[in-house]
């Protein structure tokens, strides 16, 4: 047997080296269409008139009223337009398309049409809304969604507690900058609708589509192209461009290409969801007994998948800790602004920040290790979470932590600071997540994997699981091929046509490899016993969770998550004692994500996973001011450089899952989520401060910097 | 306006409007699809070639400034030796995840070998600099590098 750990060259690599892999907007077609979205001028208004300029043979506009089914983008709620009918909700939100043969032409008759608008009062920010004086975005209260659970008694804690520590913690936007714009091309061919384009859910699309047309399945055919990144970014919004971009192939019968630039891409597309964190705690000989969360999301314009990325973060509200008795409230707020949406971690890194400092915090005020306090709150198996589902793995905490501080050298370090003109700080984050779809997710799916042994002997893997880097078409190739005893090559895996693969559901949630890949590895062993040469062998399997899963959706009661992975890293920062600038120089990684299923895929998830959370907690700034982003381009959004990212030093410590495919969990989005309080940790020790916030920009340490030397006069 | 110009070692003509983008002109006319368009603003160099030996982002180029230059795209250089150096080490390294930035980045990489045959950590991040890379962290690009300049020995001193 191949060891399925030892990495392989990537099945998809070199085609993209060379160029010659075709992203979305390198399909080209004689007699193709370019579109254009003309976007709303305003924040929060009515629209009154429109004026379209006489149109030159060839143009056409296109708006809400040529949609021929439902304007919503199918969702869980009901209230996103593909395009604004008579309110437009947010500055950028599309309001009609421009389509036509010549790119200049088309973008000059986008900016000649006039919109006449009447305002109404904008919410502004979460504040204004949760004030709920204007007329609200959402229903009554301008709340998406309001949540709230509980474990043991948390008012009994607090009265015990021989001390109450509160804190209050905010994170920031965060745009994703997939190095590939986003973009669609669609065609219309006898009554048949057919999508191209950059996604990470084929199916989403498809289902989104059925009821734009009010049409039927069988009408509607989407296929990813090449995606160049996703991160989040392409799991609901393609809806929106593939809809748009549609109902222009439908009006003109022409095949209509609809590519964002940076700056509409950057501007006017989801983000991570701004969070304000308020927890509470009970501390009582020196451990905390009992914990309050409240969880405030800003989830922009329109509800998405704001509630279930609410319950993630919900979920992840204690951390890796087991604390007896927590209270966690939760609500995503409507403002005026782009709808927030999925992004690499989905609500737990907001939740993992906000508890990581917070220990911190509580543990130097106790006077104790930050490390050895965390350790001695761990997670234990046969513990339960904060929803009182078990841990039935083995949780190596100690083990992954006693790893990362001897690879960094943590201790001396800490206690010998270096000296030098810049400030050395080093700081730690211990943390979990959890695998799959939340709550009931996997269940409502039913995915289904499909394997095709043809008679060449070759065998195709059929899903709808996209890869956008992440790297599936080397790994689920590896796990079929190995299950099977055949060559790599002999497992063909295509990019995804709605025509031809089942719905094995959408690329998110770290849920590709664990449960995808878990499918793919039971269809290959019964292909196996079923194997006949030369004859052609279809195999399919469909999920279901283990049979001692138990999860309650409404009450938020059980298992939220069939298995969890775990890590811990430790940051080294430097910060100037003058500009305040942070340099981040080394990041230790050490994860337990089961099996990996190739040690040089991992190697990459996590290095490109920590630099992201590192921009995270440093330098991606992205603010709102009456209503529009301050950062409308990748010039004034900044992600880091190869001379901002740190040298990484990654370990790994495998706890295998038994129902993942050879022992394999999640990985992804694992990778993100503890860079940015182990980044806060580190900054907080170079200058002896306590923070509550990221991005942690320079301007604000500076100010906190002249209030300390002040009271230290 | 017609312009000529060397490009991936041919003598081309074409008539293009000279305000508009090279990058365009490479794309749309040559169908050069190998040059990306990640930002149109210079910031992310997936559209990087190179304008008589030098890394230029073409998006930032008009059209009319490569009248009697040369241009090589990842299309060019990939018929070279140097570039199949490059290729294999970026596949052992694991440089490649989402792919999209990656012929930028074999840009800049051919130049700074061809310059500097042996370049330290800190080079490299300073010749990769003007590429972003939003999945890889870098690490595994910059192993790349080294192994292609290892490699690449006697090809890149020549
Ligand atoms: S597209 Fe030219 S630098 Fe980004
Ligand atoms: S590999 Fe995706 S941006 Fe570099």
């Amino acid at each position: 047997m191949r060891d399925i750990s030892k990495p392989v060259r990537r099945f998809d690599a070199s085609e993209k080296i060379a160029g010659v892999a075709r992203f979305v907007d390198d399909h080209y077609e004689e007699g193709m269409l370019y579109g254009k979205i003309v976007r709303s001028e305003r924040v929060r208004a009515k629209i009154k008139a429109i004026k379209i300029p006489e149109l030159p043979e060839g143009y056409h506009v296109i708006s809400a009223k040529d949609i021929p089914g439902k304007n919503r983008i199918k969702m869980i709620f009901d209230d996103w337009p593909f395009l604004a009918e008579d309110v437009v909700n947010y500055f950028g939100e599309p309001i009609l398309l421009v389509v036509g043969p010549e790119r200049e032409k088309v973008y000059e008759i986008s900016e000649s049409i006039e919109i006449e608008y009447e305002d109404i009062p904008a919410i502004l920010s979460v504040e204004e809304a949760l004030l709920n004086k204007k007329p609200p975005i959402y229903g009554e209260n301008n709340l998406f969604a309001d949540y709230f659970f509980e474990k043991g008694d948390v008012e009994n804690a607090f009265s015990e507690a021989d001390e109450v520590i509160e804190e209050e913690f905010k994170t920031g936007f965060q745009e994703h900058i997939y190095l590939e714009p986003q973009g669609m091309i669609a065609k219309y061919n006898n009554g048949r609708i057919e999508v191209f384009g950059s996604m990470q859910c084929p199916f989403y699309v498809k289902n989104a589509l059925i009821e734009e047309f009010d049409t039927k399945p069988d009408k509607i055919r989407v296929v990813q192209t090449t995606t160049g990144g996703g991160f989040g970014g392409k799991e609901e919004y393609p809806s929106q461009i593939a809809g748009i971009a549609a109902l222009g192939a439908y009006k003109t019968g022409k095949t209509v290409k609809l590519v964002y630039d940076r700056a509409e891409d950057v501007e006017f597309t989801t983000k991570r969801h701004p969070s304000h964190i308020r927890i509470k705690g009970a501390v009582k000989n020196g451990k905390v007994i009992g914990i309050e969360v409240e969880i405030i999301l800003n989830a922009g314009s329109y509800a998405g998948l704001s509630s279930v990325v609410l319950q993630r973060g919900m979920f992840a509200a204690t951390g890796a800790y087991s604390i007896p008795n927590v209270r966690v409230i939760g609500k995503a707020v409507a403002t005026n602004i782009v709808p927030m949406g999925a992004f690499r971690g989905f609500g737990a890194p907001q939740s993992i920040f906000a508890i990581e400092t917070f220990m911190n915090h509580v543990a130097k005020r106790l006077g104790r290790d930050p490390v050895e306090f965390k350790l001695s709150h761990r997670y234990r198996k046969g513990d339960t979470t904060a929803t009182g589902g078990l841990l039935r793995n083995e949780v190596r905490l100690p083990e992954i932590v006693n790893r990362v501080l001897s690879m960094s050298d943590y201790y001396s370090k800490k206690k010998e600071k270096k000296e030098g003109k810049k400030l050395y700080g080093i700081g730690f984050s211990m943390f979990l997540h959890g695998c799959g779809f939340t709550g009931n997710g996997e269940e409502i799916l039913k995915s289904i994997a499909r394997l095709k042994k043809r008679k060449d002997n070759k065998v195709e893997i059929l899903i709808s699981n996209v890869d956008m880097g992440q790297g599936p078409q080397t790994t689920l190739r590896k796990v079929v091929a190995e299950v099977l005893g055949i060559p790599y090559e002999d497992v063909i895996y295509e990019n995804p046509d709605t025509d031809r693969v089942p719905d094995s559901g959408p690329t998110v949630a770290s849920r590709t490899a664990m449960i995808v890949g878990g499918l793919l590895y039971r269809a290959a062993k019964e292909l196996k016993e079923k194997w006949v040469d030369g004859e052609e062998i279809v195999v399919e399997k469909q999920y279901r969770h283990p049979e001692y899963i138990k999860w309650d959706q409404e009450k938020f009661k059980g298992d939220a998550y069939p298995e969890y992975s775990w890590g811990a890293n430790v940051i080294e920062v430097e910060v100037d004692p003058i500009t305040y600038e942070i340099d981040v120089k080394k990041a230790y990684a050490v994860f337990d994500l089961g099996t990996p299923l190739d040690r040089k895929i991992i190697e990459g998830q996590i290095h490109g996973g920590m630099l992201q959370g590192i921009g995270y907690a440093t330098l991606e700034v992205m603010e709102q001011k009456d209503g529009r982003f301050m950062q409308r381009t990748i010039t004034d959004y900044i992600v880091p450089t190869a001379l901002d990212a740190p040298l990484f030093e990654t370990d790994l410590v495998s706890q295998p899952y038994e129902h993942g495919p050879f022992g394999a969990k999640c990985a992804g989005e694992l990778t993100f989520v503890g860079a940015a309080p182990a980044v806060c940790a580190a900054v907080e020790d170079a200058l002896q401060i306590d923070l509550y916030e990221i991005p942690i920009r320079p301007e604000k340490l500076l100010t906190i910097m002249e209030k300390k030397n002040e009271s230290e006069v | 306006m017609k312009v000529r110009f060397k490009l991936n070692g041919e003598e081309v003509e074409v008539e293009a409007n000279p305000a508009s983008r090279l990058l365009d002109v490479l794309r749309e006319k040559f169908g050069l699809i190998g040059v990306k368009e990640g930002c149109g603003e210079g910031e992310c160099g997936a559209c990087a070639v190179l304008l008589d030996g030098r890394v230029v982002h073409s998006c930032l180029v008009p059209f009319a400034n490569v009248m009697g230059k040369e241009i090589i795209t990842i299309e060019g250089l990939r018929k070279t030796e140097e570039y199949r150096i490059i290729e294999e080490s970026l596949l052992d390294a694991g440089s490649v995840q989402c792919g999209f930035c990656t012929p930028g980045f074999v840009i800049s990489i051919y130049a700074l070998l061809k310059n500097n045959p042996n370049p330290e950590d800190k080079e490299i991040r300073e010749a990769i600099s003007g590429n972003l890379c939003r999945c890889t962290g870098y690490q595994m690009i910059i192993d790349g590098v080294k192994l292609a300049a290892k490699r690449g020995e006697k090809l890149w001193k020549a």
